[in-house]
């Protein structure tokens, strides 16, 4: 029976990739590129070490996004708002990071706390509009994002937060060397694979050990699965959803912390402000579970840094970005075909069962 | 507000141009009022309402429309490809033709196969950008005056209006200076200058959708299936072909209001929308899945931007603020009297804050009219949510045959 579920879970996503490809094959024979020679330079590319170092690092930030956005699905909760909670996180971050002459471990504890506290407390305003006020979380998220662009480019713009980092760029002043987590170039000698893989990998782990492991994590599944039945059994939806919302924001807070700590030491304005909406994509391939997203954030950073090399083929780079939303579609749609199939074959066994039992009646 | 009743929209008018002329009386900012500014807030607010009225059709027939700002990009997308060669008209036909393509997408994966319309939203919005920039790069790129994230200019114009023996007299009676009978003038003049064939358009939609889904056994029908598609079902209605024509539709308008963005710019460039379908969506909620709401919400997103674009002397923002604040106080004045006096009281403390801003700073940057918009909506939604009625079955996916 396990090995059946695994089966089918596992058929939505690779109908989801098969077709996608195929379509995306479709488009690129269209406009006359030679599509074996497309796919075979994505792939050598893409598996060597340096496009494999900024694949991983690219993952690390889709991890982070995707797991923020699967804890609040997991509760039926939209979080579009990790855009807002991670920029807003990672500007705070910088501010605090770059004013700290601490030993590393410390700096870095005080810089990941921030992250997650300025990320919740955002996601909590949505929580509080939600259970107070009955707003829905996919409007208020939607509305905060646009809110947080225009204080991150107040505080940058018009505030001492900002300054002159380099030629016609503001940004926070420089984080010190002592607060950065560069990581490591141990598969290309020349590009590092940063220092927050590490620290996802055990956000991942604590992730899964919160919901699978502990009386909160089966409320909130319980919540997920069917409110009303949940209620009935003593759990308080409001406190759940406000919870929810803050370790999603919490989590969406560290969105941008792998490129901060790892790569720029600054915020600012040319600070990639789209990282939330990737997660969503990847929560649905991985099916909300942490090894699935981790898979997930992997493939579609592969496809993000391989697309790169396009341009060199007279293909541009947005393939990817078209690969991506085929992909959700699709693998959605088949998530949903594959279950109807199996309610239908449920209830033809259970029909044949009964009538098996009216005629030996 | 079904359908608009005369003496309460005459009402509100009135009381709208009060506040603004208190505004502009106690600000002395003539450019509150002007005839241009009220002519390109109309041009700023138009795509955005398009947008809001797509939501409506969408909505109302029990299908959540995310995807608004992804059909959006196709309509700017098909104008520009479309008006640079063909010209501005066949852009607008293109535009809606793109549009409706991202609608029927929508349809196929909410409707047919009943996933998740918040995720098959997303997916639309991200493939319209993708498929966008991606079209954009191979086509524009070698094109004269095009380049890589923007077309050539759109050939041609949408014929523009400005009837000189309205507009003259009344701009002149504005620059008077007189309290209401000024403002007036400039609110009317504002409407016979530089009137785009498409904003009449845009305002014949807004009658029509009025009319075909309140008044029409089509429209009964419609919104039945955003109701209670099982019982619309059991009465003989055909669910399923309702849900797909309003999803389309929807797209298509979603497409014109991009077509617009992109007549307006006389452009199509990357990422010219900016979030303005996810506005849509807010001006829809705002007006409580009506068009009369959602005109006005998106009038107001229109008035800010312009506000905030046109701000020589740096002093709009702050006329803004002080708007903000009479609002406050008229609305939370108004709410004593009923039985809400919380919120009445948080109306009107906030009002004051607003207040104390206007008369402690001497100008407020632009930013504060950025995200103005974005937190009205917040504050509306906190406060009049309890009065919100969204669709009974929107969001639900629906099988025949299958109750939920």
């Amino acid at each position: 029976m396990n090995l059946r579920r695994l089966a089918t879970s596992l058929i939505a996503p690779a109908i989801g990739l098969g077709v996608s490809l195929a379509a995306t094959a479709v488009i690129l024979i269209s406009i006359g590129a030679n599509v074996t020679v497309i796919f075979s330079s994505m792939w050598n590319y893409g598996t060597s070490p340096r496009a494999m170092t900024l694949m991983l690092n690219l993952a690390t930030v889709y991890f982070l996004s995707a797991l923020a956005v699967s804890i609040g699905f997991k509760m039926n909760l939209f979080n579009i708002g990790v855009n807002g909670q991670y920029i807003l996180g990672s500007l705070a971050a910088a501010v605090v990071a770059s004013n700290l002459q601490l030993p590393k471990a410390i700096s870095i504890t005080v810089t990941i706390l921030t992250a997650m506290f300025v990320g919740a407390a955002w996601a909590g305003i949505a929580a509080w509009l939600k259970v107070a006020r009955g707003v829905s979380e996919v409007i208020s998220t939607i509305m905060l994002n646009f809110i947080a662009v225009g204080i991150i480019s107040y505080l940058i713009v018009r505030t001492s937060i900002g300054t002159e980092t380099s030629v016609n760029i503001r940004g926070t002043k420089f984080i010190p060397e002592s607060g950065m987590l560069r990581g490591n170039a141990f598969i290309d000698p020349d590009t590092k694979v940063y220092g927050f893989l590490i620290i996802s990998i055990f956000v991942g782990v604590g992730y899964w050990f919160l919901l699978n492991r502990t009386r909160f994590g089966f409320d909130l599944r319980a919540t997920g699965k069917s409110a009303s039945a949940a209620r009935t059994s003593g759990v308080q939806s409001t406190r759940m959803i406000v919870t929810t919302m803050l370790l999603s924001g919490a989590v969406a807070g560290l969105v941008g912390l792998p490129y901060l700590l790892g790569q720029t030491g600054s915020y600012n304005l040319q600070f990639p402000t789209e990282w939330g909406f990737i997660g969503i994509a990847i929560a649905l391939l991985g099916r909300n579970n942490p090894v699935g997203i981790a898979i997930g954030a992997i493939f579609v950073a592969f496809l993000d840094v391989s697309s790169g090399q396009l341009v060199l083929e007279g293909v541009p780079r947005e393939i990817s970005t078209i690969m991506q939303g085929l992909i959700v579609i699709v693998v959605v749609i088949s998530y949903e075909v594959v279950r109807r199939n199996q309610v239908k074959s449920e209830q033809r066994s259970v029909a044949r069962a009964l009538a098996k039992q009216e005629v030996s009646a | 507000m079904t359908y608009l009743k005369s003496h309460r929209f005459i009402g509100s008018a009135f009381t709208a141009i009060t506040m603004l002329s208190i505004t502009r009386t106690i600000t002395s900012n003539g450019d509150l009022t002007s005839t241009v500014t009220i002519a390109q807030a109309l041009v700023f607010a138009s795509p955005i309402a398009l947008a809001g009225l797509a939501g409506i059709w969408a909505e109302r027939a029990g299908v959540i429309n995310i995807g608004l700002e992804g059909m959006m990009i196709l309509g700017t997308f098909g104008a520009g490809w479309a008006g640079w060669q063909w010209g501005a008209w066949a852009g607008v036909l293109a535009g809606i033709i793109f549009g409706a393509i991202g609608g029927l997408l929508l349809a196929v994966a909410a409707v047919t196969f009943g996933v998740d319309q918040i995720i098959a939203g997303t997916a639309i919005n991200l493939l319209a950008l993708g498929t966008t920039k991606f079209l954009a790069i191979l086509l524009f790129t070698n094109a004269p005056g095009g380049g890589q994230a923007q077309s050539p200019p759109i050939k041609g114009k949408i014929p523009v209006f400005t009837l000189d023996s309205i507009v003259e007299p009344l701009t002149a009676l504005h620059e008077k200076g007189i309290f209401f009978v000024s403002d007036l003038a400039g609110l009317v003049a504002g409407l016979f200058y530089n009137m785009s064939l498409l904003t009449i358009i845009t305002l014949l939609l807004f009658i029509m959708t009025s009319y075909l889904l309140w008044k029409t056994a089509f429209g009964l029908r419609l919104r039945s299936a955003g109701e209670n598609p099982w019982a619309a079902d059991s009465l003989g209605v055909k669910v399923v072909q309702y849900k797909y024509a309003a999803v389309v539709f929807s797209g298509m308008l979603a497409g014109l209001g991009g077509a617009y963005l992109s007549i307006a710019s006389t452009i199509y460039r990357n990422g010219n929308t900016a979030g303005r379908g996810y506005i849509g969506l807010a001006t829809m909620i705002f007006g409580d899945w009506r068009p009369g709401g959602t005109a006005a919400g998106a009038i107001m997103f229109g008035y800010i931007d312009t506000l905030r674009l046109i701000d020589t002397g740096n002093q709009n923002v702050k006329g803004l603020i002080l708007l903000g604040a009479i609002i406050l106080f008229t609305i939370g004045a108004w709410m004593l009297r009923s039985s809400r006096r919380n919120t009445a009281i948080g109306f009107l403390l906030l009002g004051a804050v607003m207040i104390g801003a206007y008369f402690s700073a001497t100008s407020f940057p632009p930013e504060v009219a950025q995200v103005a918009p974005y937190i009205t909506t917040l504050l509306v939604l906190a406060t009049a949510s309890q009065n919100l009625r969204p669709p009974a079955a929107d969001g639900v996916p629906y099988r025949k045959g299958e109750d939920h």
